[in-house]
């Protein structure tokens, strides 16, 4: 059973790597991007050497990496889900004998492994060379900071997977999945370190999933958490990680309930 | 004439369609909302932690953000185009569109026509009004006329750039993930340009002329400034024009050379 499993991450590796020309252009985009915000934090410091904790150096280390492991972590699983809902698709794999979300989450394997290896390492060496950023030398911390991407990427799966459910009950999700990327990408410190938020708001950010996804890896990154409080980040992660499962597993099961297929 | 009235069956058609998922009209003008807001809180969060940025003022930043929601809510209303490799390509739909003796970009656009967009034009048409009140700038009916104009100009330069970026379905055999991709650049645009190197600030006004749908027009209402953009502004409605000819152009030559894909 699970050598069917670990297939549907082979499948769709060899499926993204058919694919492979459209993320050379990817490259160059995301490139683009850490671009645009490093010179638009280059004029929001000024003269100041550091805010919120970041130094300059940090910060232009933060945005790099923060993209290119967004580059790493993002997928459509939510709009997979939603449209094999929409189509009546989604009936054919449910008769067939296995875990529908557990393939759903191998299939995101297959295209995360592909966007490490062809998408997040070569934009970061490129990005590396353009911009002045600094790498961490010590080697614990690369070591670390993997394990804490690849629970980056679980989470934000669980996430898309759970908007993604949600189609079987509003049958058109759209809004909300376009209202999940905005806010996965401010609320999980892309777009702005969580630390730069008002008061009030990164108070809730602390009791949601979103910064255990870019923010808080990043920082052990930069350097601005020192590696001995890399092990709580670890541990956050991991609980939202269990934490997530419970509402993937309620929705799941009602979900499959009130199935209506139209049509397909 | 024939298009006009094309145009109100589409209309009434969509209507038909949305009154059977109602719920739904109201989630995506909510969504939408939601989503400039996300915007907004950025240039928030940005400006408690400088007075200026490149020399622009919070209050300006925001009012170029508004001016941006007006020509961007109206292209959402008419471009809402994001799935149309899938859609129209790789499903051969646009088989049928050609079949029919109208122009297939105005078919295409007109069957995902998208109403609720439409609410953040008047949204960012409110925060505009209300920084130019805050600001105290000169207010003058001609402003009016000529605000008509840069929006006209902005939606046509957004609307050219996503015709020619959904036309690279018809030279490229594979999906292209380009349209999610470019959907961050175009925010970079909103901020004042000059705060960019030369080459982005290049790509931005000539290449990709997302400035001029947002901070330069914009720039044209506001208090002189040293980097003086607002001389560009005029210009706005001739990038529209250029822009919107080439993407229409290369649409044309797409549609030519489509053999058709779906089955």
């Amino acid at each position: 059973m699970m050598s069917a499993y670990i297939d549907f991450i082979r499948i769709r590796f060899l499926m993204m790597l058919a694919y492979r020309v459209n993320y050379y252009s990817g490259i160059i985009i995301y490139a683009i991007n850490i671009g645009a915000y490093y010179f638009l934090w280059q004029a929001i410091y000024g003269d100041q050497e550091s805010l919120a904790g970041f130094t300059v150096p940090q910060m232009t280390t933060y945005i790099a990496v923060s993209w290119m492991a967004r580059a790493f972590y993002f997928n459509n699983l939510d709009r997979e889900i939603a449209n094999e809902i929409r189509d009546g698709s989604v009936a054919v794999q449910l008769i067939r004998p296995y875990s529908y979300l557990l393939v759903k989450m191998m299939q995101g394997f297959g295209e995360g492994a592909f966007r490490l290896l062809l998408f997040m390492v070569p934009g970061l060496l490129i990005v590396c060379l353009i911009f002045p950023v600094k790498l961490p030398t010590d080697p614990a911390v690369w070591l670390i900071y993997l394990v804490m991407l690849f629970f980056s990427f679980l989470i934000n799966s669980q996430i898309n997977i759970l908007t993604g459910l949600f189609a079987f009950f509003v049958e058109n999700n759209e809004g909300m999945m376009r209202m999940k990327r905005v806010m996965v990408d401010l609320f999980s410190g892309v777009v702005v370190p969580i630390a730069f938020f008002p008061g009030w708001l990164s108070a809730i950010m602390e009791w949601l999933p979103f910064q255990a996804i870019t923010y808080l890896p990043s920082s052990v990154f930069t350097g601005r958490t020192p590696l001995g409080e890399a092990g709580s980040v670890l541990g956050l992660q991991a609980i939202w990680f269990g934490a997530l499962l419970l509402p993937i597993w309620l929705t799941w099961r009602a979900a499959r309930k009130r199935l209506f297929v139209q049509g397909g | 004439m024939r298009y006009a009235s094309l145009f109100w069956e589409y209309i009434k058609n969509y209507a038909k369609t949305r009154l059977t998922y109602r719920a739904d009209f109201w989630i995506e003008v909510f969504s939408d909302l939601l989503f400039q807001f996300v915007n907004l809180i950025f240039i928030f969060i940005v400006f408690q932690h400088t007075p200026s940025l490149g020399g622009w003022s919070e209050l300006e930043v925001v009012f170029v953000y508004g001016f941006f929601m007006i020509p961007y809510g109206v292209f959402s209303t008419f471009f809402s185009i994001w799935n149309f490799s899938e859609r129209y390509i790789v499903k051969g739909e646009m088989d049928r569109v050609l079949t029919r003796p109208a122009h297939s970009l105005f078919q295409v656009l007109f069957e995902n026509v998208d109403p609720p967009s439409l609410f953040g034009s008047f949204v960012g048409a409110g925060i505009m009004a209300y920084c130019w009140a805050q600001m105290g700038l000169p207010f003058q009916l001609t402003d009016l006329l000529v605000l008509a104009l840069f929006v006209a100009g902005a939606v046509l330069i957004y609307a050219g750039l996503y015709t020619a970026l959904s036309a690279i379905s018809f030279y490229s055999d594979a999906p292209t993930g380009i349209v999610p991709l470019m959907y961050n650049i175009q925010n970079y645009g909103r901020y004042p340009v000059n705060i960019y190197n030369k080459i982005i600030r290049f790509m931005l006004t000539w290449l990709l002329p997302f400035a001029f749908v947002g901070v330069i027009p914009a720039s044209y209402f506001l208090e002189e400034k040293t980097d003086d953009l607002s001389k560009l502004a005029m210009l706005t409605p001739v990038m529209g024009i250029i822009v919107f000819g080439l993407g229409l152009a290369f649409w044309n030559h797409g549609v030519k050379r489509y053999r058709g894909a779906g089955s």
